[in-house]
């Protein structure tokens, strides 16, 4: 018992502390990738490279000024940050990141906590998400972050939706919840359930951008109309967990991504022990994919997301799900 | 598992603290909006029952479809029906007499049923296995005719809401 507890809580640690620095270097990976695709040089006086410039932001974001307005609803003005920030990291718990592997003896699992309902997990803690962003518009007590807070609300039940049903094509055919079991039954690159889900696999994608509120689908922040969004009233750290939060969404999807539909740890060449390498080799290039996107393509207009969500996604999941489940069937 | 039993008493009663103080407060707070969000605690306290028995699914879907979806909704709706920026809808409790009778019945129907009917899994029982799948097979089997009624009253409700949506005109 206490040996269980002793190992998940150091696991714990190591994957808080990879969560976290993915998140500052996701903002620096960001800056970089959309600066080369449109021709500048991005960050660069902070270290090496400006590889140090996520640590700069870091400290600086620590030791701002904490300005809270005086039309704000304290206690979920409050609130509303940390509802954005924790289930974001919740997610992290069931993903298996690497295979099972024996360190000085011990047989070490490579998940955290592996629920037999995983992807059930991720799904409701997902949909909590949405909570910081409603309470932080509606206590702010600004028009921009009330807009900000009722247009994400709207959108996230728009394509939580297709966004659940997406990967019911995967578990039919899987025909498990747990994430590891999913990961086993990919063994070979052939074997990935992107190949059996194509269909699945894109509308995924689709709806995890517009569930991260990312472009082109993050009309909850848009700066141009909004100015900051549901965060206008936030300053220094509570702005920084919004911030980390959404980051920490997006390598979420990713792992998720990774784990459903490109086999997660598994890869040749490397040993049980280092199979994690793979897992973070795939979810990088989940996360170039989502900053190509932000650097190619212009934001939705508000109703052609609504459109777009129940009028084209939504049937194509249902379509999918029946097809699936005939051939399952068959 | 067992060896974490010794202290299920103490969470039970810690979740069942939650829920009724988050109950009481979703009926009695003056404020629509903190009502709602009393609401979201209360539904999560079930959750938190649900995992303390071993219903795990039931937990995760109690969250994703409650938590995540039916007061996400009854949330926007606040905010959508208010003055924008306002804050002050107030709750009115007119129909205190009525709901509380409703209420007493239905508690009183349920604990009547139970009497009853002694259908509680005794301690030490196995559980099943795998609760998912259980569940699905018991839904399309026995529990068939159910679960179809409840199908035709949600599409009932959802062309009702349509119909009071799209109003008078046509």
């Amino acid at each position: 018992m206490l040996e269980m507890i002793v190992a998940s809580s150091i696991k714990v640690i190591i994957v808080m502390l990879a969560v976290l620095t993915g998140c500052a270097y996701a903002t620096y990976m960001e800056r970089k990738v959309v600066a080369f695709m449109q021709h500048r040089i991005g960050p660069s006086y902070a270290g090496p490279y400006g590889l140090l410039q996520p640590i700069a932001d870091a400290i600086k974001m620590a030791f701002k000024e904490d300005v809270v307005p005086d039309k704000v609803e304290r206690i979920t003005y409050a609130l509303a940050p940390i509802a954005s920030f924790v289930p974001s990291l919740l997610v992290f718990a069931v993903v298996p990141f690497s295979a099972d592997f024996t360190l000085v003896g011990r047989q070490v699992t490579g998940v955290i906590s592996d629920l037999n309902i995983g992807i059930l997990f991720v799904f409701a803690i997902t949909s909590l998400g949405v909570y910081g962003i409603v309470l932080a518009g509606w206590s702010s007590g600004s028009k921009y972050s009330l807009m900000g807070g009722i247009r994400s609300s709207a959108q996230m039940i728009s394509y939580e939706i297709s966004y659940g049903l997406s990967i019911v094509g995967v578990i039919l055919i899987a025909n498990t919840l747990s994430l590891r079991q999913l990961v086993e039954q990919q063994d070979t690159i052939l074997h990935w359930y992107i190949w059996k889900q194509p269909l699945g696999f894109l509308l995924y994608l689709t709806c995890a951008i517009a569930e991260t509120n990312r472009l082109p689908f993050d009309l909850p922040e848009a700066e141009s109309e909004l100015v900051g969004g549901y965060h206008t009233e936030y300053s220094s750290f509570r702005f920084a967990m919004f911030f980390i939060g959404e980051y920490a969404n997006m390598i979420a999807v990713s792992c998720v991504g990774t784990t459903l539909f490109f086999g997660g740890w598994q890869g040749p060449f490397l040993p049980a022990g280092l199979s994690v390498i793979w897992f973070v080799i795939k979810v990088f290039c989940f996360m170039f994919f989502y900053i190509w996107l932000r650097a190619t393509f212009p934001r939705f207009r508000y109703d052609q997301l609504m459109n777009f969500g129940w009028k084209v996604l939504f049937p194509l999941a249902v379509v999918n799900l029946l097809v699936t489940g005939l051939i399952v069937l068959w | 598992m067992e060896a974490v039993q010794p202290n299920v008493g103490f969470v039970f009663g810690l979740f069942a603290a939650i829920i009724i103080t988050s109950a009481l407060l979703v009926v009695t707070l003056k404020n629509i909006f903190h009502c709602a969000l009393a609401l979201i605690v209360c539904l999560t306290g079930v959750a938190g029952i649900f995992v303390l028995l071993h219903a795990e699914f039931l937990a995760a879907v109690q969250v994703l479809i409650y938590v995540g979806a039916v007061s996400v909704l009854i949330i926007f709706s606040v905010m959508l029906t208010s003055n924008l920026a306002s804050r002050r809808i107030v709750q009115t409790n007119q129909n205190a007499l009525v709901a509380g009778f409703a209420a007493l019945i239905f508690g009183a129907g349920a604990l009547l049923l139970l009497k009853l009917h002694d259908i509680w899994p005794k301690a030490g029982s196995a559980l099943p296995d795998d609760n998912v799948m259980t569940i699905g097979k018991l839904l399309m089997t026995d529990y068939m005719l159910p679960f179809e009624v409840v199908s035709v009253l949600m599409l009932a409700a959802m062309i009702g809401a349509i119909v009071l949506a799209r109003g008078e005109r046509s």
